[in-house]
């Protein structure tokens, strides 16, 4: 499960993805997980803006914004479209 | 004291406390339309003031009660969590805990949430009502989230958290009589409701419970809150807790909140498509920026014309009535000037916080910010740093004063500190007079003026960069950041709202801003006229004055700017305001004023300007001195109004003084670069 994680930066917008960890222990990351972005949670990456950051992607019910540097340090888990949908 | 659920024969609408208004803290995640309830419960009885040793604004107001009893409520800053991350957050949850020695703790909460994002928002609501204080529940948005297709059961949360839950319409009324009635009860309960703990973190929740001093003086309800708040603040149970919160919480909105298992596509997805859109966003920002700058260019321009007008009418009265002295002068010159001088600037403050308040309340400012976010950021700023200094074109001051939409305390103050290079339309005469002056306009093409205009201009946004980029490098060790931003739903902006803050920003202006313009106007203004002079030239006056003394005693130092006494004494009266540097010229010069016609009286000054000579005979007003002094205004804080603002807005005066020192020390190095490059080069 662990091999096919990877930075939520590099996934191509529309992707749908679960939350693996977080690879900075940076107090500033509390705030992502208190918005809903736990490990587990399903996010979707809505749009890049168009200079091609931050990264606009939905968790729950909310859109957040979030700048690259800070993408690169959250490893997600691309949902396959195999993968029946709850 | 502790619950009111126990306290039945307290009569209605009075407080146990005898006869002091009861108060309610409202409580809510930024955008949960808090402030817009904030509104209609208060009208304008509101008072906005800072918390002590804290940038943070303290706003404060009166609702009725159902009773006619006024009730006192205290709009805390927009949170997403009692953890705190910023110094907003930090007064919010001192102020629930009764940390803060301004502020007693409040008796009650109102907490909104918005019933679109039910699960986040509950979120910092279950954290507040375990802090045991009688609350009240408004479930904000409900006609919104009917639009999304989330059907919602109001009581049914009621009973699961045991407090009342009120369900609201956005910006509409409903709801309001009942929230009132809500608050007039006497036995408002707290909530019972708490988040169970994981195991391990139970065990250790016991020994702080004896440990805390807190605990010890306070009834049960209101320790395990703050004990808490203990482990919460412990990194490594972080990630248990936050997981075990949401678990709760999705209990909590099992039978209470039903999403359709459709997809919705929102109004805030399809408005997305548009206003981010590769394209037509630029389009949109552009055309809302453009609007937003020739409003408080050219919209500002008339009202401040009339209000010049009006304060130069009321001057002309009191010199006709008042005999002739002293006392007069102050009045005219000093006081009305003054006044005038602070009023002057209301039309430029109003038209950007109505423009500001129409995009934070509808929730496309933070989608300015999404799209500038990448540009802003190269020199350390952020996306939302755009508007504030992109408005200070027109003026510093409402440009300052719009830097409280920067939620992070450092962005903001970086922003606050390089806002002032912007070369502001205070500036354009001082650079119109000297442009005039280097070209003899008879053979320059328009062209060359304009381009040495905006070489001025492109020269201050240059500054803004290089000093952003180092500030940001040198203040970046003190705070951390979180820099997720949440892209709130768009919706109708209430113009209460948007009139309420207009009216709040001008009144904080002119009362706090205000009153230390005027001052210093009166300080300047006795400077320029005493000691008094036998001579009636106003040419000696102005050279006798200690203005003009001070112009002598700082002409070595400025002479390696290539400026002589005279300009010192022009650039000591401007640290009052930019534009006086013309009117002191022209009393230096003694080129008298017309009113009729302004560019004839350009004219003559420039005329004046070309025929003055050094003691060597060489012009005074060589290129080389003209293009000098406008490096040194583009650079110098010269504004005593923005001054005052600095010192409002950071509520210290340490950093107005730091922005002082820096800003004038680079514009003299910069002037003087300019001045003696010119001349190794060989220019005049």
């Amino acid at each position: 499960m662990k091999d096919s994680s990877q930075p939520l930066s590099r996934l191509p917008v529309g992707t749908r993805a679960r939350i693996a960890s977080y690879l900075s222990n940076d107090a500033a990351f509390r705030r992502f997980r208190e918005m809903g972005m736990l490990p587990g949670s399903e996010i979707r990456i809505v749009r890049l803006a168009p200079l091609g950051d931050p990264i606009e992607i939905t968790v729950g019910a909310s859109l957040l914004s979030l700048r690259r540097e800070q993408a690169e340090m959250i490893a997600v888990i691309p949902e396959q479209e195999s993968v029946t949908r709850p | 004291m502790m619950s009111r659920a126990s306290e039945g024969s307290t009569p209605a609408g009075k407080s146990d406390h005898g006869d002091r208004p009861r108060v309610f803290a409202l409580v809510g995640n930024p955008n949960s339309g808090k402030t817009t309830l904030f509104n209609s419960l208060t009208g304008l009885r509101q008072k906005v003031s800072n918390y002590p040793g804290v940038t943070v604004e303290r706003k404060e107001g009166t609702a009725i009660g159902q009773h006619g009893e006024p009730i006192r409520i205290i709009d805390l800053p927009g949170a997403y969590s009692l953890n705190p991350q910023s110094p907003d957050e930090e007064i919010m949850r001192d102020v629930l805990l009764g940390r803060r020695g301004d502020l007693s703790r409040p008796d009650a909460v109102i907490c909104v949430i918005d019933a679109t994002n039910a699960e986040r928002h509950l979120y910092l609501a279950t954290q507040v009502l375990e802090l045991g204080l009688p609350t009240i529940i408004v479930l904000n948005m409900t006609d919104l989230a009917e639009a999304n297709r989330i059907q919602i059961d109001p009581e049914k949360l009621a009973d699961k958290l045991g407090v009342p839950v009120i369900p609201m319409r956005a910006h509409r009324r409903t709801g309001l009589p009942e929230l009132r009635i809500a608050m007039s009860r006497h036995d408002l309960p707290a909530s019972g409701h708490s988040v169970p703990l994981p195991e391990e973190i139970h065990g250790m929740l016991e020994k702080v419970h004896a440990s805390d001093s807190i605990h010890a003086r306070h009834a049960a309800l209101y320790a395990p809150g703050k004990a808490r708040q203990l482990l919460d603040d412990n990194q490594a149970w972080e990630d248990r807790l936050i997981a075990a919160r949401y678990e709760a919480i999705r209990d909590l909105c099992e039978d209470s909140f039903r999403r359709d298992d459709v997809e919705v596509t929102t109004l805030t997805d399809r408005l997305d498509s548009l206003f981010l859109h590769r394209f037509f966003g630029w389009i949109i920002l552009s055309a809302v920026l453009l609007s937003l700058f020739l409003m408080i260019f050219y919209g500002g321009e008339l009202p401040m014309q009339g209000i010049e007008w009006l304060f130069g009418k009321a001057g002309e009265v009191v010199q006709a009535t008042l005999p002739p002295g002293d006392f007069r002068d102050l009045v005219t010159d000093g006081i009305i000037a003054g006044v005038g001088g602070v009023i002057v600037f209301l039309p430029q403050i109003l038209i950007l916080f109505f423009f500001i308040g129409l995009m934070e309340d509808s929730g496309y400012l933070p989608r300015v910010a999404f799209l500038l976010d990448r540009f802003m950021s190269r020199v350390g700023l952020h996306g939302r740093s755009f508007i504030p200094l992109l408005s200070a074109y027109a003026c510093a001051i409402p440009g300052i004063m719009g830097t409280r939409t920067i939620e992070n305390p450092k962005d903001r103050l970086v922003t606050i500190l390089v806002t002032p290079f912007a070369s502001c339309s205070a500036r354009l005469p001082v650079y119109a007079i000297m442009i005039v002056t280097i070209f003899p306009t008879e053979r320059v093409p328009t062209l060359a003026k304009a381009g040495l205009l905006f070489g001025m201009y492109a020269l201050g946004t240059l500054g803004i960069f290089i000093f952003a980029w180092i500030f940001n490098k040198v203040l970046k060790r003190n705070v951390t950041a979180p820099s997720v931003m949440e892209l709130p739903t768009y919706k109708m902006p209430s113009l209460t709202s948007v009139l309420a803050q207009m009216w709040e920003r001008s009144r904080l202006f002119v009362r706090r801003a205000g009153t230390v313009i005027l001052g210093i106007s009166i300080l300047l203004w006795a400077a320029n006229t005493y000691p008094k002079s036998t001579d009636p030239d106003p040419a000696v006056q102005a050279e006798n004055s200690f203005a003009g003394r001070i112009g002598h005693a700082i002409e070595p130092v400025i002479e390696p700017l290539g400026y002589d006494w005279r300009i010192g004494v022009g650039i000591v009266a401007s640290f009052a305001a930019r534009e006086v540097f013309v009117s002191a010229m022209r009393i230096s010069f003694n080129v008298a004023e017309d009113d009729e016609d302004d560019a004839k009286s350009m004219g003559e000054l420039r005329q004046k300007f070309r025929e003055t000579t050094r003691d060597d005979g060489s012009p005074l007003f060589s290129p080389l001195t003209c293009l000098s002094l406008m490096v040194f205004y583009v650079f110098a804080l010269q504004c005593a109004s923005t001054v005052a603002v600095v010192r409002r807005e950071t509520n210290s005066w340490r950093w107005p003084i730091f922005q002082f020192t820096y800003m004038t020390l680079t514009a003299y190095f910069a002037a003087m670069m300019v001045y003696q490059g010119g001349k190794l080069l060989g220019y005049t």
